[in-house]
C-alpha cells in the first residue's frame, strides 16, 4: 500500500486510505458514528445528516467528507449528540411509525437508534401526514407511513440491480419515494430477490411473508444495540 | 393521448437533441402546449430520451411551474409574500376568486384561467404585482384586478395587458411590459457609464492569470450573499482539469424582496454577457450558461436579442474580438418555479435538467460542476462588478466601501417607505441612512438579507452594510410601527416549509416544527418550552443541513426572538394545570367521535 493517512477522532489516531470517506475510516478502526441513510455498498447521499462530525471543528457529514491527512474529527461529544437526538426524533414525528404493530420492529434501525440514544418519546408534536401503501406487487410492500427517504432503495435498484424501480417525486414536506410506473410498484420490474429489498432501514419496503420468520425478541437490535457490530479495538487504530 | 400530443412531445425531443439535461426546457414547451405535463406525456417523454419515467416524475413534481392536472389557458400567479401582504393582495386576491368565481388553486371550468399564489416575483417594489402567464402586472388594485379580468376575457393575450409601458428597456418592443426599473440611486460602479466593448478588450489585452490578479487587487467579493472572494473562485476553477468548463451566470434571484438583478438583466445585460466573457477567458470555459428564474421569462427574448447582437458583434462566438482560439457563447436556461435553484449546486443540478436537489460538497463546482466538469457560478451583480473593474481598474472600485468591503451594493428595498427600488451604495452605509434615503418615517423592524438573513430593530440601525456587520445579498423590507412582527416571521416559515427541497431531514423537518410551532403561539397556545425548542432547532439546523437554505432558514424565528423578545414572552404561558397547552383535547378526539358517532365526555 503506497500512502496512508492519519486522522484522529475524538483522539484517537487511526489510519486511513486517500479515497475513502470519513465514515468507512472510522468503521475500519471500529469507532461507529451513527448513520440511517449510508450503508455500505452504496454511494454516499448525505440525506439524514445523523453522521454530522466536526471536522477541524466545522460540520460535515462522515458518510460524504473524504478523509485527508491530519484531520481532527469530533464525533461522540454532547453538542452532536443532542443534534442526533433531534434528527431521530424529527424522523419519528414526520412519519407515522407504530414500533408495536410494525412487522420491522428489532430490526428497524430508526428504533434501535433511538434506543441507543435513550429516547422513549419524542419532544416534537407529531405532524401525522397521510402517506400511501402500495400492495399493488404480488411479493413486495411499500408503506410509505414508515419511509424515512433515506434513498436507500433509489441506488440499490438504480446501482446494483441496474433497474431505477424506485426514485423520489415531490418537494419539501411532500417528498415521497416513488416507483418507475403511473402508479403501481405492481407495474414495474421489481422483483422480490432485487437487492434494493434488503436494504430499508425501516419497515417502508418490505418482502411480504417474511416478517415474523424472526420472533419479536430474538431480532438483530433486541439483542444487541446498534452499532456494537461496528465498535471494537478495530486494526487500524495508532497507538 | 391525442395523436398530436404525441407528434409534439417527439418534435420537442428532437429539437433538444434527445438530450436528458434538456429536460426543463423540454418540459416547459410540453406545459405551455397542453397546460400540463400528464401521466401519458411523461412516459413518452421517459421513452424518447431513455430515461426512466420516475425521474421525469420526480423533475415535474419538483418545479411550481410543473403540473400533472391541466392548467387554465392563463395562469394567474399572484404573489403572497409579506410585502404584498403589506400592500393589500389579499383584497386583490379576494376581487380574483370573485371575478373568476374560483379559489385560490382551483381552474375556471371552461379552461380559460387557474388562479395561483406564489412567492415573491421580483416585484416587490411594485406591489401588489402577479405573473399573467410569463406577462406581468404590478400595483395590483381590487378594481385593476378586476378589470383585468375583464379584459383578458375579451383578448386571452396577457402580452396585450401593459397598456403603460415601463421606463427603460421595460418600453421596448422585445419587453414590453409595465415594470418599471426604480432605479432610485445609480452609483458610480454597476449603474456607472457604459462603455460597450472595452472591458473585453482590455481583458484580452492580458493572460487570464493577469485578470484574476486584477479581480484579486479589486478584492471583489460575490454579491449573491456568500461573499466568496471572486478571483480566487476563478483561480480555482481556471486550476481544475477538464475537457470543458463553464461559467454560469445565476439570475434566480429568488430571495424574497430581491430585484436588483432584474433591473441589471433589463438595463445591463450587455454588461452581465461581458463578465461572463471575460470569465469564460479568464478560466479557460468556452460555455456559459445564464439561469433565469422562470418569474423572468418575460425578460427572455429582450436577453436572447441583446445575444444575437453579441455575436453579430464579435463579443460571442469564435475567436472573439480576433483573440484567436477564444471561443465562446453562452445560452439560456430557464428555471421552473424553486427557490432552492438559486443555490449554487442545485442550480446545477437543475441546468442537469434533475430535480434541484443541491450536491454534496466536495467537490466544490470548481473541480466537478456542470455535467461534471470545472464550473464557475457568480451573481448577476458580480459579473457585472467584474466588468467594471475591468474597464476602469481595480484602484477605482477600491476607492470605496470598507477594508473588507470593497466597492459598491446594489440594495432592494420595499416595504413600507415611501421610496421603494434599487440603491447602489458605498458598502459601510449605515442601516439608518439607507432607511432615510428610502423614505422610510417609522421603522419598527427591517429584515435584511431576506427571509434568511436577520430581523433587526431600532436599536441596530446604526449597523453598516458591509460583509462583516449587516451583510446581505440586497434585500431590505422595512416594516413600519403597526406591523405583527410573529405574522412576518410566520410568513418566512411558510415560504421556507413550501421552498425546502426535502432532501435532507433537518430542514424538511426543522422548518414545519417551527412553523407550526409559531401558529400555536399566535393562537395563543405557547409555552415558554417553545422559545427554548426554537433555539434548539435552530441551532440543529444550523450545524446539520445540507445546504444553505437550511443552515439559514431558522433565523428568521430566531433573530427576531434575540431582537424583539417581548413580543414571544407576551406571547407564552405555562398552563396553570400543568397541562400542555399546546394539546387540543377536542381536536385530538375529533376524529375518533366522528367514526364512533359518539360525543367524547371530557372533551
Ligand atoms: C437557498 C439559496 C438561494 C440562493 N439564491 C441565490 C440567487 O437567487 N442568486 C444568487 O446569485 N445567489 C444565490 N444564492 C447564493 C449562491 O449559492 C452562490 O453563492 C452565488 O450564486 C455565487 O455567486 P457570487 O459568488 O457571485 O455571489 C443562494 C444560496 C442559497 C443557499
Ligand atoms: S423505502 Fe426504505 S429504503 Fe427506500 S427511501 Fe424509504 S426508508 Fe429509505
Ligand atoms: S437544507 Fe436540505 S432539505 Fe433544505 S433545501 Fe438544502 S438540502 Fe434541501
Ligand atoms: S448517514 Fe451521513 S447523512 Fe445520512
Ligand atoms: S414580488 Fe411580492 S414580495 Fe417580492
Amino acid at each position: 500500500m503506497s500512502q496512508t493517512y492519519t486522522i484522529h477522532i475524538d483522539g484517537v489516531a487511526i489510519q486511513a486510505l486517500p479515497g475513502q470517506k470519513l465514515i468507512e475510516a472510522a468503521d475500519a478502526a471500529g469507532i461507529y458514528i451513527p448513520r440511517l441513510c449510508h450503508k455500505r455498498g452504496l454511494e454516499p447521499f448525505g440525506a439524514c445528516r445523523l453522521c454530522t462530525v466536526l471536522v477541524n471543528g466545522r460540520p460535515g457529514t462522515a458518510c460524504t467528507t473524504p478523509v485527508a491527512d491530519g484531520m481532527v474529527v469530533e464525533n461522540d461529544i454532547e453538542s452532536l449528540r443532542e443534534f442526533r437526538k433531534q434528527i431521530i426524533e424529527m424522523l419519528f414525528v414526520e412519519g407515522n411509525h407504530f414500533c408495536m404493530f410494525c412487522e420491522m420492529s428489532g430490526n428497524c434501525e430508526l428504533q434501535a437508534m433511538a434506543y441507543r440514544f435513550g429516547i422513549t418519546a419524542p419532544r416534537y408534536p407529531y405532524i401525522w401526514p397521510h402517506r400511501e401503501i402500495d400492495a399493488s406487487h404480488p411479493d413486495i410492500l411499500i408503506d410509505r407511513n414508515r419511509c424515512i427517504l433515506c434513498g436507500r432503495c433509489v441506488r440499490a435498484s438504480r446501482d446494483i440491480d441496474g433497474k431505477h424501480v424506485y426514485d423520489f417525486v415531490g418537494r419539501g414536506a411532500h417528498k415521497q419515494i416513488a416507483v418507475n410506473a403511473a402508479a403501481r410498484l405492481a407495474d414495474t420490474n421489481a422483483d422480490v430477490t432485487d437487492e434494493a429489498l434488503n436494504v430499508c432501514p425501516v419497515g417502508a419496503l418490505l418482502k411480504k411473508r417474511t416478517a415474523f420468520q424472526v420472533p419479536i425478541g430474538r431480532r438483530l437490535y433486541d439483542l444487541k444495540p446498534i452499532g456494537s457490530e461496528i465498535e471494537s479495538d478495530g486494526s487500524t487504530r495508532i497507538d | 393521448m391525442m395523436s398530436n400530443c404525441k407528434a409534439f412531445i417527439k418534435k420537442a425531443c428532437r429539437d433538444v437533441g434527445k438530450d436528458p439535461a434538456r429536460l426543463i426546457d423540454l418540459l416547459h414547451a410540453v406545459q405551455n402546449a397542453f397546460r400540463c405535463v400528464n401521466e401519458e406525456a411523461i412516459d413518452q417523454i421517459a421513452c424518447e430520451l431513455q430515461i426512466p419515467r420516475v425521474q421525469v416524475d420526480g423533475a415535474v413534481t419538483f418545479y411550481s411551474f410543473f403540473s400533472k392536472e391541466p392548467k387554465g389557458r392563463i395562469i394567474i400567479r399572484l404573489c403572497n409574500d409579506i410585502i404584498d401582504k403589506l400592500h393589500g393582495v389579499e383584497e386583490v386576491g379576494q376581487a380574483l376568486t370573485e371575478e373568476l368565481g374560483i379559489e385560490f388553486g382551483q381552474t375556471t371550468e371552461d379552461g380559460a384561467f387557474s388562479l395561483e399564489w406564489t412567492p415573491c416575483i421580483g416585484m416587490s417594489d411594485q406591489a401588489p404585482s402577479a405573473l399573467v402567464n410569463e406577462a406581468v402586472v404590478t400595483r395590483l388594485t381590487p378594481e385593476s384586478a378586476r378589470q383585468m379580468i375583464r379584459t383578458l376575457r375579451g383578448h386571452m393575450d396577457p402580452h396585450q395587458l401593459a397598456t403603460q409601458l415601463g421606463d427603460g428597456n421595460n418600453a421596448s418592443p422585445l419587453v414590453h411590459s409595465m415594470v418599471r426599473n426604480n432605479i432610485r440611486e445609480p452609483g458610480p460602479i454597476v449603474f456607472g457609464p457604459v462603455n460597450r466593448g472595452e472591458a473585453i478588450r482590455k481583458s484580452l489585452g492580458m493572460t487570464p492569470a493577469e485578470v484574476i490578479r486584477v479581480l484579486k487587487t479589486a478584492r471583489l467579493r460575490g454579491r449573491g450573499g456568500a461573499g466568496f472572494p471572486c478571483g480566487m473562485k476563478w483561480e480555482f476553477t481556471r486550476a481544475s482539469e477538464g475537457d470543458r468548463k463553464f461559467i454560469i451566470c445565476n439570475a434566480d434571484e429568488g430571495e424574497p424582496g430581491t430585484f436588483k438583478d432584474r433591473v441589471l438583466l433589463t438595463e445591463f445585460a450587455d454588461r452581465i454577457f461581458a463578465g461572463m466573457t471575460i470569465g469564460g477567458y479568464a478560466i479557460g470555459a468556452q460555455e456559459g450558461l445564464l439561469y433565469l428564474r422562470a418569474e423572468y421569462a418575460y425578460l427572455k427574448p429582450h436577453l436572447e436579442d441583446v445575444l444575437a447582437k453579441r455575436r453579430a458583434d464579435g463579443w460571442l462566438g469564435q475567436n472573439i474580438h480576433g483573440k484567436q482560439g477564444f471561443h465562446f457563447d453562452i445560452r439560456i436556461q430557464l428555471g421552473a418555479g424553486a427557490y432552492v435553484c438559486g443555490e449554487e449546486t442545485s442550480l446545477i443540478t437543475s441546468a442537469e435538467g434533475l430535480r434541484g436537489d443541491p450536491k454534496n460538497r466536495p467537490p466544490y463546482p470548481a473541480q466537478k460542476g456542470y455535467l461534471g466538469y470545472p464550473t464557475v457560478v457568480n451573481n448577476c451583480e458580480t459579473l457585472c462588478c467584474v466588468t467594471r473593474i475591468m474597464e476602469e481598474g481595480a484602484a477605482t472600485f477600491s476607492e470605496h466601501g470598507t477594508e473588507h468591503s470593497y466597492g459598491t451594493k446594489l440594495l432592494s428595498i420595499s416595504g413600507d417607505c415611501s421610496r421603494p427600488g434599487v440603491y447602489e451604495v458605498d458598502f459601510g452605509v449605515t442601516l439608518r441612512e439607507v432607511l432615510q434615503m428610502a423614505g422610510s418615517n417609522d421603522p419598527k423592524a427591517v429584515q435584511i438579507g431576506g427571509p434568511s438573513g436577520q430581523m433587526v430593530g431600532e436599536d441596530q440601525f446604526d449597523r453598516k452594510i458591509c460583509f462583516d456587520d449587516l451583510a446581505t445579498g440586497g434585500s431590505v423590507m422595512v416594516f413600519g410601527g403597526t406591523r405583527n412582527i410573529l405574522e412576518i416571521v410566520h410568513a418566512f416559515m411558510e415560504f421556507f416549509v413550501d421552498e425546502s427541497c426535502g432532501y435532507c431531514t433537518p430542514c424538511r423537518v426543522g422548518n414545519v416544527l417551527l412553523k407550526e410551532g409559531i401558529e400555536r403561539l399566535l393562537d395563543g397556545r405557547g409555552e415558554p418550552n417553545d422559545l427554548e425548542q426554537f433555539r434548539k432547532i435552530g441551532g440543529m439546523m444550523k450545524s446539520c443541513s445540507r445546504c444553505g437554505l437550511g443552515q439559514t432558514s431558522w433565523r428568521p424565528v430566531i433573530t427576531s426572538l434575540d431582537h424583539f423578545p417581548s413580543v414571544y414572552e407576551s406571547l407564552v404561558r405555562e398552563d396553570p394545570d400543568g397541562f400542555r397547552r399546546s394539546f387540543d383535547l377536542k381536536e385530538a378526539v375529533a376524529l375518533s367521535e366522528d367514526i364512533t358517532g359518539r360525543k367524547s365526555i371530557h372533551a
